[in-house]
């Protein structure tokens, strides 16, 4: 059941996407991103999932892995939906006792739907197609500048390297401990808030134990392989930018133009009188 | 002097109650002599709580001795300026193998330790590749460890010590949590290591099975080595083994038995070709 | 009382591109009193089979029986099933979570609605069962040797009063004495209470004197299904797919080949030693 969680997982394949280099996919998600909120008409959202669909088919990653993603953020969506549903003010189409879904409401939710879903997906590709590895050696270089105020980038990266690898581990863990009460009769899905809350002891305790056992023994592990800090350590994988990395980049941002000439522009264009 | 030796070997923890208030010190490695020579497969055996642990981890310097001296192929493990000498000429495999893999695909992992030690990348490249071959997990390098079998994440995790180019291995209970195929996988790598690669070996465990090959075997209890010899002379000993929490194998075992009843067999017999030798000899006399 | 499962299959389809059959038409009876092994290495199915047989895990097609009644249909409750039905995880000393063993023993049965009192009664009597040292009930579980957490544990599920009881390696991680003990232990409480036991186990050797039947399990498919010694006889089938019989029976098949009039069915130490003197005509041998 928590298997489903695919955020954080790196799925093996052999293909440009995952050969680019990860300073290009971390800026390439944040121009994406950007691309989402810059864009405010449905041709933008055309482009943006064209250009999605075509980074997803090139990057050999099942679809379904980006559809396992979406799983765990559904109840965020259908909350956003029915916010903006409901609370935008705006000329009404249907109107159910006190509450009116106007047609402005309608526009937002399906823009927001579409953000949020093409988000998730947006960086579930980026994080299919990237050894955590190298995304926090993407993110450990990007990073470099803040240095100088003295933030502990390479403490930072390793310390999210490790989360990255832990997360699967130990939500295989948490399944097995909920298992393992609920054949003690434990009951985590009845009752009111509070006894739910109540009812997490069980798993919650045994969880964080494990967790620390784990980190303790890590540490251990870690510095009998001579780990001590990012001083005097030397890459195996070092990041180096290649003809393909350039290419990318500029896909990127003739993304990026197609979308604000198409999503903003153009149509006011004609729109204007 | 031998690759790893320690002399008078002492290691005291204090224990606290939950106020923090010190409510004993519990000693749990108690005058220890060992000594090692380079390319040996050595085995320390021992139940849970008997110090074997305790001891390895003094070999790798993430212990330092109460009392007493270690040496790691010359260099003493109290000296602070040696210890990153010493962790990369004794390398260590601990016991549980979710917990010592720090890198998401194989390669990375085993990369991780020649990183830390600063070799140019282009040697990282080299080490990690006959280090996996070393351990017949080549063809593996590019999957994520969270996909493999118990058996196979403890070979990544060898691979990740010899990447390092260590003088020698000490392996804690690297077996304890595999099954009977993981753990025989683990046991022919090691071996494979010290015979072709000459790389010294200090296998812990408790499982006699595994002992079988080792040049020399110390039996540890209450932190003292209580037995020191050959396999066979350790597992001539069958009622002091068992006094000590540990078995020994069936075959061992059963030509014990044997003797015992008036069979005229010899002691320490260790594989079943040698009890129906023994048998058959018997048989023509 | 049988908990019975009829062509049982599960289906898993987890990261892999291909759907994985954890069983594969799986039929069995588990009759009441018996003591079970489950054998098989590392997914090979047993775990999924045995999380069958409380209702943890569902079938995708085939079905469970518990006394003769459906545990997948819409009102049976699951809840009692699995009190009767104890599962005892793997490592089950990572469940615990109380601040002393007594309270974590209590917790099954307090999940069953029971009063405070019959719960601490039930908790006293299951670590009792257990051979838990009384001074220890108030101790943290945390504070415990590994042995002491492991029979612990088994004590949380023991209290919930089981028909049934299933352990799934009981003795992963032990020591070769602490094996010992955990195993006797199961062999007297099961005396004792008469209660069925399924021990889950990749070691034919640590459980071929205790149980008398054995299921091993390989690819999801129930491969052998029988007494020890019957299952024993395919002990080159066994070999190939990695599991060995006891060593036990390789030195018996070895000495039939150099002759020695012995019958290789012995299991245990105690057999083959009796079987080896009567060859030197020195005692009496085992029966057929």
């Amino acid at each position: 059941m928590l298997r489903d969680i695919t955020l954080g997982q790196y799925y093996q394949s052999d293909s440009v996407i995952h050969r680019l280099d990860p300073r290009v996919k971390l800026s390439g998600t944040i121009i994406f991103i950007i691309s989402l909120f810059v864009v405010n008409n449905f041709i933008g959202y055309a482009i943006a999932g064209l250009f999605l669909a075509w980074v997803i088919k090139v990057s050999k990653v099942p679809f379904r892995f980006m559809v396992k993603g979406m799983k765990s953020i559904v109840m965020l969506l259908v909350i956003t939906v029915v916010f903006n549903l409901f609370l935008t003010p705006g000329e009404a189409v249907v109107t159910v006792w006190k509450l009116k879904i106007t047609k402005e409401g309608i526009e937002i939710a399906v823009k927001m739907a579409i953000r949020l879903v093409f988000l998730i997906i947006g960086s579930s590709v980026m994080t299919l197609t990237t050894t955590p590895n190298n995304l926090t050696d993407g993110l450990e270089s990007l990073m470099k500048p803040f240095k100088i105020f003295h933030v502990p980038v390479h403490e930072v990266a390793m310390m999210m390297a490790i989360a990255l690898r832990f997360i699967p581990i130990l939500l295989e863990e948490t399944d097995k401990i909920m298992k393992a009460q609920i054949a003690r009769g434990a009951d985590f899905e009845s009752g009111n808030l509070v006894k739910k809350a109540k009812s997490l002891v069980p798993l919650l305790v045994p969880l964080f134990i494990s967790a620390f056992r784990r980190a303790n023994d890590l540490a251990m592990a870690m510095e009998a392989r001579c780990y001590r800090g990012g001083e005097h350590r030397t890459k195996m994988k070092p990041l180096q930018y290649k003809k393909r990395d350039g290419l990318a980049y500029l896909t990127v941002f003739l993304y990026l133009a197609v979308c604000i000439l198409g999503g903003r522009i153009l149509p006011g264009l004609f729109m204007a009188p | 002097m031998g690759i790893i030796q320690t002399s008078k070997l002492v290691f005291e923890y204090i224990r606290r109650d939950e106020e923090g208030n010190v409510e004993g010190i519990t000693r749990a490695v108690d005058e220890v002599d060992i000594d090692v020579q380079p390319g040996q497969f050595i085995a320390i055996l021992g139940h849970n709580g008997s110090g074997k642990s305790t001891l390895a981890k003094h070999i790798n310097a993430i212990l330092f001795p109460t009392e007493g001296t270690v040496w790691v192929d010359g260099m003493d493990t109290g000296d602070e300026t040696k210890i990153w000498d010493i962790r990369q000429r004794a390398g260590m495999v601990f016991q549980n193998p979710d917990n010592q893999i720090i890198g998401q695909v194989v390669e990375e992992d085993v990369g991780f330790g020649p990183e830390n030690m600063g070799i140019p990348t282009k040697e990282i490249w080299e080490r990690v590749k006959e280090s996996l071959k070393a351990v017949g997990m080549y063809e593996f390098r590019k999957h994520s460890p969270n996909k493999l079998s118990g058996g196979q994440k403890q070979r990544v995790s060898i691979a990740g010590v010899i990447a390092m180019h260590p003088k020698c291995i000490i392996l804690d209970e690297p077996t304890a949590m595999l099954d009977p195929n993981g753990r025989k996988e683990v046991i022919r790598a090691v071996r494979a290591l010290n015979d072709v690669e000459k790389v010294t070996a200090v296998l812990i465990t408790h499982y006699m099975e595994e002992i079988i090959y080792a040049d020399k075997v110390f039996v540890m209890d209450k932190g003292h080595i209580e037995m020191e010899g050959t396999p066979r002379e350790i597992f001539s000993q069958v009622d002091k083994l068992k006094s000590l929490r540990l078995d020994v194998p069936q075959v061992t075992l059963l030509a014990h038995e044997l003797k015992k009843s008036g069979l005229d067999i010899p002691e320490g017999i260790l594989t079943i070709k040698e009890l129906t030798e023994a048998l058959e000899d018997l048989r023509r006399s | 009382m049988s908990i019975i499962l009829n062509h049982v299959n599960y289906v898993y389809d987890g990261d892999t591109e291909i759907p994985v059959k954890a069983l594969d038409d799986v039929s069995l009876q588990i009759g009441d009193g018996e003591f079970i092994g489950l054998i098989g290495h590392t997914g090979s199915g047993k775990s999924t089979l045995v999380q069958h047989l409380n209702g943890l895990m569902k079938p995708t097609d085939g079905g469970v029986y518990y006394n003769g009644a459906d545990i997948h249909d819409g009102d049976y409750d699951l809840k009692t099933l699995r009190s009767k039905v104890g599962l005892v995880f793997q490592y089950p000393e990572h469940q615990l979570f109380e601040v002393d063993v007594f309270s974590d023993v209590c917790f099954g049965p307090k999940n069953l609605g029971l009063s405070r009192k019959e719960a601490e009664l039930r908790a006293f009597e299951a670590l009792r069962l257990v051979g838990f040292p009384e001074e220890l009930f108030y101790q943290s579980p945390f504070e415990l040797s590994g042995g002491q957490k492991r029979r612990a544990a088994i004590a949380g599920v023991l209290a919930m009063k089981p028909e049934v009881l299933i352990l799934d390696e009981p003795t992963a991680g032990l020591d070769p004495k602490g094996r010992d003990e955990i195993l006797d232990q199961v062999k007297r409480l099961r005396e004792e209470t008469k209660m069925t036991v399924v021990l889950v186990s990749h070691s034919m050797e640590d459980v071929a004197k205790y149980v008398n039947r054995i299921i091993v399990m390989n690819r999801g498919k129930v491969m052998f299904d029988g007494v020890p010694k019957a299952v024993f006889a395919h002990y080159k089938e066994l070999e190939e797919v990695g599991l060995a019989a006891p060593q036990v029976t390789y030195i018996m098949h070895a000495l039939r080949e150099k002759g020695f009039p012995v019958k290789a069915q012995a299991t245990t130490i105690a057999e083959a030693k009796e079987e080896i003197l009567r060859a030197f005509g020195l005692a009496g041998g085992i029966a057929d």
